[in-house]
């Protein structure tokens, strides 16, 4: 509660200093007009989770800074991605304001032209707060935002960094350090394997298609890049074989039985039971494992950067943002619904709470917010290192949903002792035409 | 009005042929409204669907006519050929466990024993649930770490399983779940069967010397048999098109060891948004149950006959 607090005390300041200039007469420079579109009315359509729920909280906030009616509903991440695309293909979207996925339909909705150009918007200081540009945004969440030709499509709104889980009782009791390399990694989850007592060195996602998420993560420290100058997907290359023998030898050799058919819930639920020592997967599990009625493991678990590959080290990275359907009769207001969405103040209670990491710097290097994060001191510091060696973790690409299946079925069947190099050649061959068709279109 | 329907039906009398049942044409309005409401619901999205599998149409492109070619991919398609002998043998197990079973559990609830109003409450409840929700449940208890199921099985000294989280045992895991909740509709319909049974054919059997196992196979199998097809014709077809529990408990996984047809055609249609190509999974899929429920029909009208005696 003392957040909100000090967020509206904010915000009130920022109305009076607006005031005070207008009394003064000093006019050095234009502010914001919040109240310009009020009366008008947005509909949005939301992706289930903690950032709908962070917007949903608080939108009486905007209403009473706008006097915009705002119209939300939060639909389950599948669901409201399969019906977002179906209705801007129409298009007639029943939606002003859409939550986006990057990491699957950035290059979609770039192609499909569904999406409004804010950049004019951000240029004009009557429409944007002078504390939002595009500087403070993070790398990965302009490389997100932004088309090839440098419009603004979206604001980036909150930012999955993949991050190393680990069990400190169990590290203490094996006397294993905490690794710094993949290789380390490995060896450390061998030491912490007691299959007769049943508990296991590494876990993570084995299922076909969520495992892409944990695989790239190894890709990418093996060297690896997903597309070559021309748009070749390149996953069937040195590194993707390397990438996967690494895969293959920690799920099949210290993780527990039955890893293959493990989503993140699977993986968690082994993890907060103790009988997990090591777990890579989203920087926004902290919540679940700091909660004592959901996890053993309340204060004993570390947060961590991904280690370190041969080749580098990178920390897989997703995200989603917050755009405007082209189509929209209201896109000035919705753009003032899409600033306030990613505000320092709505992205200070999504981080204090856990629910999300905001792609700003701004926020992440703020003193009093930090001091408010709920999570412990170690998860914030494995984000804030995390933000430093971020790297897109799946391919811009339109059948990113494709590529995950083909190749993470691939993946998962090294699994149960195939190849990795035919396995990822096979893969390899039955996506390169779906790509090809897809960008040919 | 009144004279050109007068008109009309004078016409089409005339031209009807004797002794075929009229219907006069001041009946039509009250048609009408159902008419509109089967052609735009039913008639119309076949034949859209059967169209949209003649063009290559992905969600956000132009469309292009390609005739057949959606269709010739299938064949071509491992993971459609895959999924095939998927939705075949999970059928087939989904239909036949649970049809032996609830025909086993109808006999023995038929009979007379203490408590048997609240044992056959119990019996029925997994019926009740929400299947997205037992599927949470189950997973949960299928985990090879933690699950409830590998537990019980250490009691008696077997050692852990892995269930749904391996190639080979997936498909018998979810037909477990499968028979654990559709086992009780299959005793509720056979049950019904047997109640209505005659005592007569009985206590001659017994006069003669039957035993419990003769009685059953020789009287009552055969009376309660057509209460079993309808039975297994329901199973057959929820089986088929089963979805929300595989899709809940492994999305098809792991790798696709899982996916039956209509998983495959989730994902082609929504999730890669090749709605062409999935149209025409769609219609081999439709075409399939087609076949499938003429064959249930065929055999049920035989079980009918058999009943009825020759020379019926």
């Amino acid at each position: 509660m003392k957040d909100h607090r000090i967020s509206r005390r904010a915000v009130l300041a920022g109305s009076a200093a607006a005031g005070a200039y207008v009394l003064t007469g000093i006019p050095a420079r234009a502010e914001v007009n919040w109240k310009k579109y009020a009366g008008t009315r947005l509909e949005v359509i939301l992706a289930k989770g903690p950032r709908g729920d962070n917007l949903q909280k608080y939108i009486k906030e905007f209403t009473a800074l706008t006097g915009i009616e705002v119209e939300s509903e939060q639909i389950p991440e599948q669901q409201q991605r399969q019906k977002a695309v179906i209705e801007l293909a129409s298009g007639k979207p029943s939606f002003d304001v859409i939550h986006l996925s990057y990491h699957v339909q950035k290059r979609q909705f770039e192609k499909g032209g569904w999406l409004a150009d804010m950049t004019p918007y951000m240029k004009d200081p009557t429409m944007t707060a002078p504390d939002l540009v595009e500087s403070d945004f993070s790398a990965a969440g302009l490389q997100y935002a932004k088309n090839d030709k440098g419009q603004m499509l979206s604001l980036p709104w909150s930012v999955d960094y993949f991050i190393l889980y680990y069990n400190k009782e169990l590290f203490a009791k094996k006397g294993v350090a905490v690794p710094k390399t993949l290789d380390e990694m490995a060896a450390a989850a061998e030491k912490l394997t007691d299959a007769k007592d049943g508990t296991f060195g590494f876990v993570g996602r084995g299922l076909r298609n969520a495992n892409m998420t944990l695989w790239t993560n190894f890709f990418l420290n093996y060297g690896g890049e997903f597309l070559d100058g021309k748009g070749n997907i390149l996953t069937d290359g040195p590194e993707a074989i390397e990438a996967t023998k690494l895969y293959q030898r920690l799920l099949t050799k210290v993780a527990p039985p039955g890893v293959a058919g493990f989503n993140w819930m699977e993986s968690m639920a082994s993890f907060t039971q103790g009988r997990s020592a090591m777990w890579i997967d989203g920087v926004g599990w902290a919540p679940p494992l700091e909660d004592p009625n959901a996890s053993r493991i309340v204060g004993k678990v570390g947060y961590t950067v991904v280690p370190a590959g041969p080749k580098g080290q990178y920390s897989a990275t997703y995200g989603d943002g917050i755009g405007i359907a082209a189509a929209s009769k209201n896109k000035e207001a919705a753009y003032l619904l899409c600033q306030w969405a990613v505000s320092k103040a709505q992205g200070a209670r999504l981080l204090q709470a856990g629910g999300g990491v905001p792609f700003r710097n701004s926020i992440l290097n703020d003193e009093e917010i930090r001091k408010g994060v709920k999570m412990p001191a170690e998860w914030l510091q494995s984000v804030i290192d995390s933000a430093k060696i971020s790297k897109l973790g799946l391919p811009v690409i339109i059948p990113v949903a494709e590529f995950r299946d083909l190749v993470g079925a691939g993946v998962t069947a090294t699994l149960s002792g195939a190849d990795p190099a035919t396995e990822l050649k096979k893969a390899h061959e039955q996506f390169r035409p779906i790509l090809e068709r897809s960008e040919k279109a | 009005m009144s004279t050109l329907t007068e008109a009309t039906s004078a016409t089409a009398s005339a031209e009807a042929a004797p002794g075929r049942e009229w219907r006069p044409p001041s009946y039509w309005p009250f048609v009408i409204p159902a008419l509109v409401v089967v052609l735009a619901i039913i008639v119309f999205p076949w034949l859209f669907t059967i169209w949209m599998s003649f063009n290559e149409w992905k969600v956000g492109s132009p469309t292009t006519f390609v005739g057949l070619a959606n269709y010739v991919r299938l064949p071509n398609d491992p993971r459609f050929v895959e999924a095939v002998g998927h939705t075949v043998v999970y059928t087939a197990l989904s239909v036949l466990l649970p049809v032996i079973l609830g025909t086993f559990a109808a006999v023995v609830f038929h009979a007379r024993f203490p408590f048997r109003g609240i044992l056959r409450a119990i019996f029925i409840m997994p019926m009740m649930a929400t299947p997205v929700a037992i599927a949470l449940v189950w997973t949960m208890m299928f985990h090879p770490q933690l699950g409830v199921l590998n537990y019980l099985l250490s009691l008696v000294g077997i050692g852990p399983q892995l269930w749904v989280f391996h190639p080979a045992t997936v498909i018998p895991s979810l037909v477990l779940v499968e028979t654990w909740q559709w086992t009780p509709l299959v005793m509720l319909i056979v049950l019904g069967g047997i109640a209505a049974l005659p005592t007569e054919p009985y206590e001659s059997a017994q006069i003669d010397g039957a035993g419990i196992w003769q009685m059953f196979r020789y009287i009552t199998l055969p009376l309660i048999l057509p209460f079993v097809f309808i039975a297994a014709m329901i199973r057959t077809i929820d089986a088929v098109k089963s979805f929300d529990i595989i899709f809940a408990i492994t999305q098809g996984g792991p790798g696709s060891a899982s996916e039956t047809i209509n998983v495959y055609l989730y994902s082609v249609a929504f999730v890669y948004y090749d709605l062409g190509y999935g149209s025409a999974i769609a219609v081999i899929f439709f075409a399939l149950i087609i076949v499938l429920a003429a064959v249930l029909l065929y055999l049920r009208q035989r079980t009918l006959w058999t009943e009825i005696g020759p020379g019926a």
